[in-house]
């Protein structure tokens, strides 16, 4: 294989965990808030589908990222009330809002532009365009270094400049500044915090704020940047990958970046894997589609060791009693 | 001053003036009136004693004074200013501090990042954690409170963890302390330090409001004291002017006998032996160490020890709930075999009850009811029914009767024994274990958060077996407890038995002393009643 070919795979590596890291940051701060969120997924869908229409009907990427971002957040705000105010159930919340997104957005879809659930496709200005960093084009010729900063990182959306700068911000307000510190107190030991003066649902519905912003970039990114338009389903369980993903990394946000990359890679190895022959017999195409997600489950299963989550994950916050 | 406080020791204006002044507070959680129109006045700079059993509305009290709660009516003066109490943050910044009976602690923070939590400085976290670290270090010097700044709260140990939460409060300025329960997870060396920390305290001109039920600590330590019945105050007194028999009366409302009353034990055959056991936790590390002892009909032997010393591992595996790794467990004369998931039904079986330490998490599903609970562990006997189905007749029958011979209150069998009180629950746990007529009865922690009036019935109860001729081991942390109901001694420190003593003869001290794994004493023997009944 030669540089070519592993650069390309590196590109798409990179591309592909895009949404799986922003989804996994997202669900960092709810879940470090102590609450689980298996709603990644459902939130991500219905960020791409407002996200593919908005775009559609305005003709512009960034109208389409800020509805986006609002549907996601209104959708993550609906499962703070549940999980948060009205104390329910956060699994089956997060459930909820799954099946929710799922059936919505292709019933608008269908309602609104009879295109069998999809949204048209986006023309110039309505999706985003790869953006080439400064000097791209005059380095590309520089052996090795040449290629690598043209290709691999030159040459993408926003929104993966984005999502990879959120891992650093992430990890300097987790670490660094007194709402981080709260965060990951109220995960750990809401009554610490309660007791210390500072509101327990506020805090927490402040991360879920913030995980809905941030699944509402991610959900744009299937929609808006790497497709153009929304189709069903087109998230296809990225968002219990992000969880997973989550989980591997111990709820620590550079870990979760690394982790997001491999699971991205994978997903890369997968694309370029599907012609391949084995002994002269074509690997069917469904189980090489399956292979990231196979890992997925012998990872988890095999080699994460004990991951201890924040310790009220899941539990809603009662005043004792 | 109010006209209509009731005449009381502590209620002529002190020299210092009055840090809180409590007035005509009530509160009501549903139909249970939790405070029913209390007064209390707490002199600044002194330590004021607040007793009273479980449910007698102590905590009630201080949650409403520390803005955990609202009250629904009454006044809140705070250095003579009428307060109303929103929240805990307000009760901070008026200068009242709470250190919970369960700490409020993160415990994967370091002690710096739990002082600082609530109280940082700005949005960035360095500044306010460099300046916590040197108001840490003079806080430290100034009340002799050392503790690490950089070490993680679940490594230190519960003393440790203690200071961390008095720290906290000093950091955020309080300058009166409300201690809830303080010494009930202390070892006593750990306690008599905090009450150093106390009287350190007080002598800085801080007050301190401390909950307790044990009266031993009111009286060492406390100016006055106030003591609670069901909701209401119904008295407060000078510390120097009562007594404990007057207090455990006015607590309970009836004459309580602090002292267990029991006849010379008088022991027969050996019914219980432990034969060089060595036991291992959770996590694969040598907890208790080729430790040997027996136990004789009709008598009680107590294991004393700082907790974590592997009691707790030598009563679960004695009791088959957890797998020796090496040595026997001999009863009646047979070795039991314990080993495996059942072990403990096989104890059962062949005669050996256990009343288990914790007993919410191991004792009773707190989520099932009384009844339920009254036959856990027997449910396979003849007597609930025939094969897969169960006599639920019978059974409830049976927990009727053990409702009505251990006083269980409130009689209600059907009842989720949650909605139990600690000594009511303790209570369903002994009757279960004892009306089976068993021959070693095992025993941990038997009155742990158990009520003043509760404790005299547990305890008579457990003498009352020994009498009819059964062998019981008794572990508690509690020193007075063994003290009082053990007829022979045996201190473990550090998984091994370190010495043995006769309950009558031993001072606190030599035990204490033991217990700390200084047993020059324990080589030395201390005399007749050390001895062994070997084979």
């Amino acid at each position: 294989m030669d540089l070519s070919a592993i650069l390309s795979i590196l590109d798409a590596t990179i591309r592909l965990s895009t949404p799986l890291l922003l989804a996994c940051l997202a669900g960092l701060y709810s879940e470090r808030a102590g609450i689980f969120d298996i709603g990644l997924e459902g939130k991500m869908l219905a960020a791409a589908f407002a996200a593919g229409a908005v775009a559609a009907i305005t003709g512009s990427a960034w109208i389409g990222l800020a509805a986006g971002m609002s549907v996601s957040l209104a959708t993550a705000l609906l499962q703070g009330v549940a999980a948060i105010t009205l104390r329910g159930n956060q699994l089956i919340a997060g459930v909820a809002i799954n099946m929710l997104a799922a059936g919505l957005t292709t019933f608008l879809g269908q309602t609104w532009f009879s295109q069998g659930g999809r949204t048209p496709p986006l023309g110039e200005g309505g999706r985003f365009v790869p953006i080439n960093l400064p000097f791209a084009n005059e380095v590309a010729g520089v052996p090795i270094i040449g290629p690598i900063y043209y290709e691999l990182i030159s040459g993408h959306y926003i929104l993966v400049y984005i999502a990879f700068l959120m891992v650093a911000v992430t990890a300097y307000v987790l670490y660094r500044t007194r709402f981080g510190l709260r965060l990951r107190a109220v995960g750990e030991s809401p009554k610490a915090v309660d007791t210390a003066g500072i509101s327990v649902v506020k805090l927490r519905y402040q991360a879920v704020i913030i995980t809905g912003l941030l699944c509402g970039i991610a959900g744009a990114y299937f929609s808006i940047a790497q497709g153009s338009g929304f189709g069903n389903n087109m998230t296809a369980g990225k968002g219990y990958i992000a969880l997973a993903a989550l989980i591997f990394a111990k709820w620590k946000p550079v870990p979760a970046m690394f982790t997001c990359l491999l699971f991205g890679f994978l997903d890369a190895l997968q694309i370029r894997l599907q012609s391949a022959r084995l002994g002269g017999v074509e690997i069917p195409v469904q189980a090489i589609q399956a292979l990231p997600y196979v890992l997925t489950v012998i990872l988890l299963a095999g080699f994460i060791g004990k991951a201890v989550g924040p310790k009220a994950g899941g539990v809603a916050y009662t005043k004792e009693r | 001053m109010n006209p209509q406080r009731p005449e009381t020791a502590a209620a002529s204006a002190p020299a210092n003036g009055w840090a809180i002044e409590l007035e005509q507070i009530n509160k009501r959680f549903g139909a249970v009136h939790a405070n029913k129109d209390i007064d209390l006045s707490i002199a600044r700079g002194t330590i004021h004693g607040i007793v009273g059993e479980n449910g007698a509305g102590k905590s009630t009290l201080m949650s409403i004074l520390y803005g955990f709660y609202t009250a629904d009516s009454g006044t809140i003066r705070v250095n003579g200013q009428v307060q109303s109490i929103t929240d805990s943050s307000h009760a901070l910044s008026l200068g009242i501090g709470m250190v919970h009976q369960h700490f409020m602690l993160v415990d994967n923070f370091s002690v710096l990042e739990n002082i600082v939590l609530g109280a940082e400085d700005s949005g960035f976290l360095k500044p306010s954690l460099d300046r916590a670290r040197k108001e840490l270090d003079r806080l430290e010097h100034e009340y002799d409170l050392e503790v690490d700044p950089d070490a993680i709260i679940e490594d230190i140990s519960v003393g440790q963890q203690q200071r961390v939460e008095i720290l906290k409060a000093l950091y955020r300025g309080a300058e009166t302390l409300i201690l809830d329960e303080p010494t009930g997870v202390l070892t006593p060396k750990e306690a008599d330090d905090l009450f150093r920390v106390l009287r350190t305290l007080r002598e800085q001109g801080k007050t301190v409001i401390l909950i307790t039920h044990k009266l031993r600590e009111i009286m060492a330590i406390t100016d006055s004291v106030s003591v609670m019945r069901q909701g209401q105050m119904v008295a407060t007194v000078r510390t120097s002017e009562t007594s404990p028999e007057q207090l455990a009366e006015l607590m309970v409302g009836r004459r309580v006998l602090l002292r267990v009353e029991k006849d010379q034990a008088k022991p027969g055959k050996t019914l219980l032996e432990v034969q060089n056991l060595v036991v291992k936790d959770d996590m694969g590390i040598t907890r208790v160490k080729d430790v040997s002892f027996a136990v004789r009909a009709g008598e009680i032997v107590g294991i004393a020890g700082v907790s974590g010393n592997g009691q707790s591992e030598l009563l679960e595996a004695v009791s088959g709930m957890r797998d020796q790794a090496s040595g026997n467990v001999i009863l009646n004369g047979d070795a039991l075999s314990l080993k495996g998931d059942d072990g403990a039904a096989r104890a059962r079986a062949a005669g050996l009850a256990h009343v288990p330490e914790d007993r919410q998490r191991m004792g009773l599903v707190t989520n099932f009811s009384e009844w339920e609970n009254a036959i856990l562990g027997y449910q396979n006997s003849s007597d609930y029914g025939q094969g897969p189905f169960l006599d639920i007749g019978a059974a409830k029958k049976r927990a009727a009767e053990h409702v009505k011979l251990f006083d269980v209150r409130p009689a209600n069998i059907n009842l989720k024994t949650s909605l139990f009180s600690g000594g009511n629950q303790q209570k369903i746990v002994l009757a279960r274990e004892m009306e089976r007529d068993p021959d070693v009865l095992v025993i941990g922690q038997p009155t742990r958060g158990v009520d003043i009036g509760a404790i005299e019935f547990i305890h008579n109860e457990i003498i009352k077996m020994r009498d009819e001729g059964k062998a019981i081991l008794l572990v508690s942390v509690e020193l007075d407890e063994i003290r009082s109901l053990a007829d022979r001694i045996i201190v473990m420190f550090d998984g091994v038995i370190v010495g043995e003593a006769d309950p009558a003869s031993a001072s606190e001290g030599e035990l204490g002393l033991m217990m700390a794994g200084i047993n020059d004493k324990a080589a030395a023997g201390p005399g007749a009643a050390g001895q062994e009944t070997k084979p």
